[in-house]
């Protein structure tokens, strides 16, 4: 066995898979030649555990402007201009070093959206944690947040939502995802392809240093363990100042109608980027490493063409234009250097100077990974821990108090007032003033509303039905303030697929991601799979995020979730029957199960076009989605945002056949909590469960009936804000 | 009047800044590399992390060629509005007191906050009409406020100056100070009182649908404080 064949066992590729690189060759790769195909087939950037799954993902709409295989998806929002946006993971460089990694994950997302020739105008994202009285979970969740902040609030780009759970399974693997929105005009997007046999390749930005090497395929593509301080070197070091620069920078360039198309450089650095151009373009592209402007002089080509050097776009550009690009790049006083042409001979040559350093087929290198079958194995039963943390036998008060404090379900005020939500003017509903984010469009007369969920704890009781409900509560909380969806983005975040169970989670979750985006009629316009998410004590929950984005024709008619006014009716509209099984309760009592009810999509589905209609016509005084915590924890929300109180009865659910305690906290889809005048709800088939007033929330549910007072259930609400500003 | 806003490299909220100016008169951005500002009436240093905050916020704007111009536009008595890093910036090259210090959570805050405006701060808007929420000391206004390092600080008898001679334009309103200033102070101005900063950012509240109105004033107020160069 030759050095090079051991080497690609450390660079992660399999000896089939170096056979199948030799063969496709012709010969052995040398070393730039090796490193270059280890990232291009690992997990990350070939998706070869998850490609086959993800064809059954509905992809084409009448709104759809851009899908799968560009930088990112993108809807049209009228008036001639879309929004672009995808969800991207940056897990295990955030696990290892979770400043950095939150932050250049915002950094890699918000130049996903730049590369189309949008401008981001917006960031939402989603984070996992052990649970908090983890000295680790504590220091992950506090460099993370400030590590989005750190970025996003440099930029000028508004962080307007997005959620924090909080679970064991997550303790040693944290999960980062980011999502960026951008706006354009559709005529000015670009695309990612190479065009133009001739044309230059110009890389911009900043310098290409050694950070980050190996990202993809030592980070993203295994399992964490033992010994990962010495895998912190394969984290970028973000610096949002350069990234400004490059976004102002690039749009610059597009208005001025200067690139041919544009591409941004994240995992595998300028292999991936080049090598996507060219296989996008059908074309072949030439790279000269002497030509990379460099941090450090003596960086070897194969160092060159992997780093993950942060805040750096790929341009094609026609030779005629090449000194105006270099020109505005000058202006933002953003490095620039033309170090490349497109080709017609379907090959990408790493040359340094004269000589020829690298030269692979681009079908290949991006192509050419092996795509493997999961080997699915249903588990017999629960696969995770339980760990009781509430007493049996408490008061109906005393389990509302501790599900309000629950770090789930608690107020993540202590998070969000850590980032810029106001900046760009748009920001019409803001962290927990609804349920998705609202962001006005003069440009295009209308709004649009963003929202980011995903329950891992209930798809890991039932990968079917807690990804159905991922979707749905997302579809909920667009419909809460008026919004119909346009587009879905998402993140699978999940473990080792070669372990069976986990490869059961991925199919099925995938499949009902695909069931039920079809049945809703809202396209997949983008994503991004993460595996091999997994700590010493085995995978984490199975965490698919879905991202959505719905389109609202008036921006002044927008429901907040919070009551609105004394006197005001409170009714349940939708198909909600709620249960004991997978929710906040039953993990606190440690009691979790494998098994979720179906939801009933349709039902879903229907209920979502009421509500979305009511708000749009001003029906509804306010409107809340019921999820974590159930329809006491939702009555607690709206009642805490308000400042008033209510008075409830949950008879209309126990008409359902739920207990007491179900009634109050069990969960499950289709729930809308909603206010107003009586005869208006009661017209939209809602069920009166009573009125908005005083100082308590009041709830009559038979022998679990409960009175607290507004204050009190604040407070628990509230905790967090304390909590997280004292020691472990 | 013709508002010049500043564009430096890394600034977050000029977009933001030249929307609200454009509601009151006409509006443009100004490059920071900019020598020459005739035809600019009243100048806004907005907010946001001019070259990445690095070394101090504000320090390396403040050798600007666009900021010498503002220098003199200043000296002469033009209305001159620094908000957040503007306000930084400000400090910075001298035109205000004071120096801007990281939060006392040492985090970055975003919070909508009521601000005191002092009682000369504000002038009377269009048609008399004044914001109905009203201490006895001035009168509220409700605007965001967002930054990592915005705790104002100055040597007790430098404070003691500003307050007797009327320069704190801006104090939190009892209980909402949400980095630890010193005294409550939100914005100064200079002695002259054409020269603006404060923390908290006015420009984003010029919409309703956005939250508040009520940064509107602070723009009337400074138009009206300086002699339009």
């Amino acid at each position: 066995m030759t050095t090079e064949t051991a080497k690609h066992r450390e660079l992660g590729l399999t000896d089939s898979e170096f056979a199948l690189i030799v063969e496709k060759m012709g010969r052995e790769p040398n070393v730039v030649e090796l490193a270059m195909f280890s990232l291009l087939w690992s997990e990350h950037c070939a998706y070869k555990h998850s490609r086959k799954l993800l064809k059954q993902l509905p992809t084409e709409g009448e709104r759809v402007v851009m899908g799968p295989g560009e930088n990112a998806g993108a809807v049209d929002v009228g008036n001639g201009y879309a929004v672009a946006f995808k969800v991207e993971s940056h897990n295990h460089p955030s696990a290892v070093e979770p400043f950095q990694g939150a932050a250049t994950g915002v950094g890699g997302i918000l130049r996903d959206v730049i590369a189309l020739g949008a401008r981001p105008i917006a960031i939402l994202d989603s984070l996992r944690f052990g649970e908090l009285d983890s000295v680790r979970s504590r220091h992950l969740l506090d460099g993370a947040v400030r590590g989005i902040g750190h970025y996003g609030n440099s930029i000028g780009v508004p962080n307007v939502g997005g959620e924090i759970y909080f679970e064991a399974p997550y303790e040693h693997n944290c999960l980062v995802n980011a999502m960026c929105v951008g706006l354009a005009k559709t005529e000015d997007m670009v695309r990612a392809a190479a065009a133009g046999v001739g044309n230059a390749v110009v890389l911009m930005g900043a310098l290409t240093g050694r950070d980050g090497i190996g990202g993809a395929s030592v980070l993203a593509s295994a399992e964490l363990g033992e010994g990962d301080e010495a895998k912190r070197p394969t984290v970028q070091i973000g610096d949002p100042f350069e990234e400004s620069k490059v976004l102002e920078c690039c749009l610059e360039l597009l208005e001025k109608g200067l690139l041919v198309s544009l591409q941004d450089l994240g995992a595998a650095g300028l292999t991936s980027s080049a090598a996507e151009m060219a296989s996008a373009g059908g074309l072949g592209i030439d790279i000269d490493v002497a030509r990379v402007p460099l941090r450090e002089a003596d960086m070897e080509p194969f160092e060159i063409m992997v780093s993950e050097s942060q805040e750096r776009m790929l341009a094609v550009v026609e030779p005629a234009r090449v000194a105006e690009v270099l020109a505005v790049c000058e202006k933002w006083q953003t490095g620039s250097a033309e170090i490349g042409t497109v080709t017609d001979n379907g090959q990408v040559r790493i040359l340094r100077g004269e000589e020829v350093v690298g030269d692979m087929p681009v079908a290949a290198l991006v192509d050419g990974c092996p795509l493997y079958d999961l080997e699915p194995g249903e588990p017999a039963g629960w696969i995770y821990g339980n760990r009781a943390t509430l007493a049996a036998g408490i008061s109906a008060e005393d389990e509302l108090l501790a599900l309000l404090a629950a770090p789930s379900i608690a107020s993540k005020r202590w998070a969000f007032e850590q980032y810029d939500s106001v900046v760009g003017s748009r920001t019409v509903r803001r962290p927990e003033s609804a349920d998705a984010a609202v962001l006005q469009l003069p440009e295009s007369g209308n709004a649009i509303a963003v929202a980011i969920d995903g329950n891992g704890r209930r798809v890991a009781c039932d990968p079917q039905a807690g990804t159905i409900e991922a979707v749905l509560e997302c579809a909920q909380n667009l419909a809460c303030v008026g919004a119909e969806p346009l587009g879905l983005t998402n993140c699978l975040n999940f473990g080792n697929p070669e372990k069976p169970a986990t490869a059961w989670q991925l199919d099925q979750a995938v499949s009902a991601l695909a069931e039920t985006c079809t049945a809703i009629g809202v396209p997949v316009v983008g994503g991004n799979v993460s595996l091999y998410n997994e700590g010493p004590e085995g995978p984490i929950y199975p965490t698919p995020v879905v991202g959505m984005v719905g389109e609202l024709p008036d921006p002044t008619q927008v429901a907040g979730s919070a009551f609105a006014k004394e006197g005001d009716a409170i009714a349940l509209i939708g198909p909600f029957s709620p249960t004991f099984a997978g929710s906040e309760l039953a993990k606190q009592r440690g009691a979790l199960d494998k098994g979720l009810p179906r939801p009933d999509v349709a039902a879903v589905a229907a209920a979502c076009a009421i509500v979305r209609d009511a708000v749009r016509a001003g029906r509804l005084a306010s409107a809340h989605d019921v999820s974590d915590g159930g329809l006491a924890c939702a009555l607690a929300e709206c009642a805490i945002g308000s400042g008033l109180g209510c008075r409830v009865d949950v008879q209309p659910l126990r008409d359902r056949g739920c207990s007491p305690e179900d009634a109050l906290f069990g969960e499950g889809s289709g729930g809308f909590l909603v206010s107003g005048e009586r005869a208006e709800l009661e017209a939209l088939g809602g069920v009166l469960l009573g009125e908005v007033g005083g100082t308590k929330i009041e709830i009559a549910a038979g022998d679990r009936s409960l009175v607290v007072g507004l204050g009190t259930a604040e407070s628990a609400w509230r905790s967090l804000d304390e909590r997280l500003d004292s020691p472990v | 009047m013709i508002w010049g806003v500043l564009q430096f490299p890394g600034s977050c909220d000029e977009r933001d800044a030249l929307h609200a100016c454009s509601r009151l008169g006409e509006a443009r951005l100004v490059w920071h590399e900019e020598r020459d500002l005739s035809g600019v009436d009243a100048v806004v240093v907005p907010g946001g992390f001019s070259y990445g905050d690095y070394l101090r916020a504000g320090a390396i704007a403040r050798f600007s060629p666009a900021m010498e111009a503002v220098a003199e536009m200043a000296a002469a008595g033009a209305p001159v509005l620094g908000i957040c890093n503007g306000f930084q910036v400000l400090c910075e090259a001298g035109l205000l007191p004071g120096a801007l210090l990281l939060n006392e959570s040492m985090r970055f805050t975003c919070r909508q906050v009521d601000l005191i405006a002092a009682r000369d701060a504000l002038t009377t808007p269009e048609g008399g009409q004044v914001n109905e929420r009203r201490d006895q000391e001035g009168e509220r206004l409700s605007i965001p406020a967002k930054h990592g390092e915005g705790r104002y600080w100055a040597p007790e008898e430098v404070l003691d100056a500003l307050e007797a001679n009327g320069q704190v334009a801006y104090r939190y309103a009892p209980g909402q100070n949400p980095n630890g200033s010193a005294r409550d102070i939100a914005g100064v101005r200079n002695e002259a009182g054409n020269v603006v900063g404060l923390m908290p950012h006015p420009e984003h509240a010029v919409d309703p649908l956005t939250g508040s109105t009520d940064g509107l004033r602070v723009f009337e107020a400074v138009a009206a404080a300086g002699a339009p160069a």
